[in-house]
């Protein structure tokens, strides 16, 4: 690890204004500790923000939830709001990494956690995400986790939380302060950036910015499902995973809110397929048309094609389970 | 920089390089060796201690983000002579080969009961509201963070089962 200076951060106003001059901020420090490791990244400037008081959980006045960034992912998963009103949210937080690492990780640093390409964690190889017009080695190379959309011809590594796909599908926002102070919100869909020729932005975060809380609307009416799948059956990031929201009355879907994780560079969310769902009877063939729609200018790069029909599969299971058609495919 | 770890109910100053892991400075600083470096990545467990009652990987963390912080590791669960009852349950079910991952394993097992008397789901409980009992099926995805390359996981269950007063399913 390269050497960096280490101040704690008393105040968000101490820690924006020195993460505006350059200095990189540390939470849970899970995934940005292993990459100071691996020399992907060297902070000359480390700020731990983990003493601030952005650990609450707290009701907003509109009956939706606001979540500090510092609320532990093992912290929110055990929330029983969260357990009984975003299921969705708990089930993918405890499909996430391990006990140990769910303790540490926090909900900010989650949002903000890097690609686990290959490519990427290899200082050796060019990465267009590391280093900036060196070449994206993924593209023809070994690509079995890569994204079938929404990559482009510089990058086609995936975003690795569970949590931030959950949080597509209940459409949260992210609380966002400044070195000067102000706070704003951005959308969860607005947050994140494809690569297109500059795969080192992933989020519209700025020099200075901290995140400070992720805002959950009030809950909503229907059935909430997490399906992950990977390659062992627990501590494995997700080959493809699906997100679901879905609200069934009087045998038609009145409301449906899908996202998808592992097969794109951000959390995907596919309105297209949504609004192809709303208001016809829940079957397998309708669900086997959404997918058919959200996959419509999907790409796999050779060993990541398999992805394709592992995401029609996973969404017509899970949403076959949320409808009460048994989720056999 | 200088900070107090309080390890196993001492106090233990350091002066340390910012770069120093809680797991070297546990390790090569203060001559607690209990918790094992094995993958230095936060990807097998080897190197689990509590901090503040909670199981993390002490790899992954920085010393210096500890300051005040009550860590216990495998020689503050129990000692020659006097072993914690988890421990006991491992020497007799065989719960180990060549031993490695065994401190890593005791204090996540700790901290897993823990989780599980606060009532905290698993992805593998059928009730997120109200998890049902720790079944052989919810100690492994509880226990997922730590590897055994030996493979006595069969008997690392078995004595958690016991030590959790579970029955043998």
């Amino acid at each position: 690890m390269k050497p960096f200076t280490y101040t704690r951060a008393e105040s968000t106003g101490a820690a924006t204004r020195q993460a505006a001059h350059g200095a990189t901020i540390i939470a849970g420090g899970t995934n940005l500790l292993d990459l100071m490791k691996l020399e992907v990244t060297a902070p000359e400037h480390v700020i731990d923000v983990n003493r601030l008081p952005l650990a609450e959980l707290e009701q907003t006045p509109d009956g939706g939830l606001r979540i500090g960034a510092l609320v532990r992912n093992s912290d929110l998963a055990a929330d029983m709001r969260i357990r009984r009103d975003y299921k969705v949210l708990a089930n993918a937080l405890l499909a996430g990494a391990s006990g140990q690492l769910r303790n540490k990780a926090t909900t900010g640093g989650n949002l903000c956690q890097r690609t686990r390409c290959y490519y990427f964690y290899d200082t050796s190889m060019p990465c267009n995400k590391r280093e900036p017009g060196s070449g994206c080695q993924a593209i023809g190379g070994f690509n079995r986790i890569h994204a079938i959309l929404g990559g482009s011809e510089h990058c086609i590594a995936t975003h690795p939380s569970d949590m931030a796909v959950a949080l597509c599908a209940l459409q949260a926002e992210i609380e966002i302060e400044n070195a000067e102070g102000q706070r704003r919100t951005v959308a969860i869909g607005e947050f994140y950036r494809l690569p297109g020729d500059t795969p080192h932005i992933e989020n519209v975060l700025q020099p200075g910015d901290l995140i400070t809380a992720v805002v959950l609307p009030p809950p909503v009416a229907g059935e909430q499902r997490y399906r992950k799948v990977r390659d062992r059956a627990s501590f494995a990031f997700a080959l493809v995973s699906v997100a679901a929201i879905l609200d069934c009355r009087d045998g038609k879907i009145a409301d449906c809110s899908l996202a998808f994780g592992g097969i794109a560079p951000i959390p995907w969310r596919d309105t297209g397929a949504e609004h192809h769902l709303h208001g016809k009877p829940p079957s397998r063939e309708l669900f086997a048309e959404a997918a058919e729609i959200l996959l419509g200018d999907s790409r796999g790069q050779g060993s990541n094609d398999f992805k394709r029909p592992l995401t029609k599969r996973t969404l017509i299971a899970v949403l076959s389970d949320a409808a009460g058609l048994g989720d056999a495919t | 920089m200088r900070i107090m770890l309080h390890i196993n109910g001492e106090e233990h100053p350091l002066d340390a390089d910012p770069r120093t892991s809680l797991l070297d400075a546990l390790r090569n600083h203060l001559g607690v060796t209990g918790a094992k470096k094995g993958c230095d990545h936060g990807q097998c467990g080897s190197c689990t201690v509590l901090v503040n009652g909670r199981r993390i990987n002490a790899c992954l963390t920085l010393a210096c983000m500890h300051d005040g912080d009550e860590i216990v590791t495998i020689e503050g669960i129990g000692r020659p002579g006097a072993l914690s009852p988890l421990q006991d349950a491992f020497v007799r079910h065989d719960g180990y080969q060549c031993g490695y991952c065994t401190p890593g394993q005791i204090c996540s097992a700790v901290g897993m009961m823990e989780e599980v008397k606060a009532g905290w789901p698993s992805s593998v409980s059928d009730n997120l509201e109200a998890p049902g009992k720790l079944t052989d099926q919810e100690i492994s995805e509880r226990m997922s963070g730590n590897l055994c390359r030996c493979g006595a996981y069969p008997n690392i269950v078995a004595a958690i089962r016991e030590a959790a007063g579970e029955q043998t399913e």
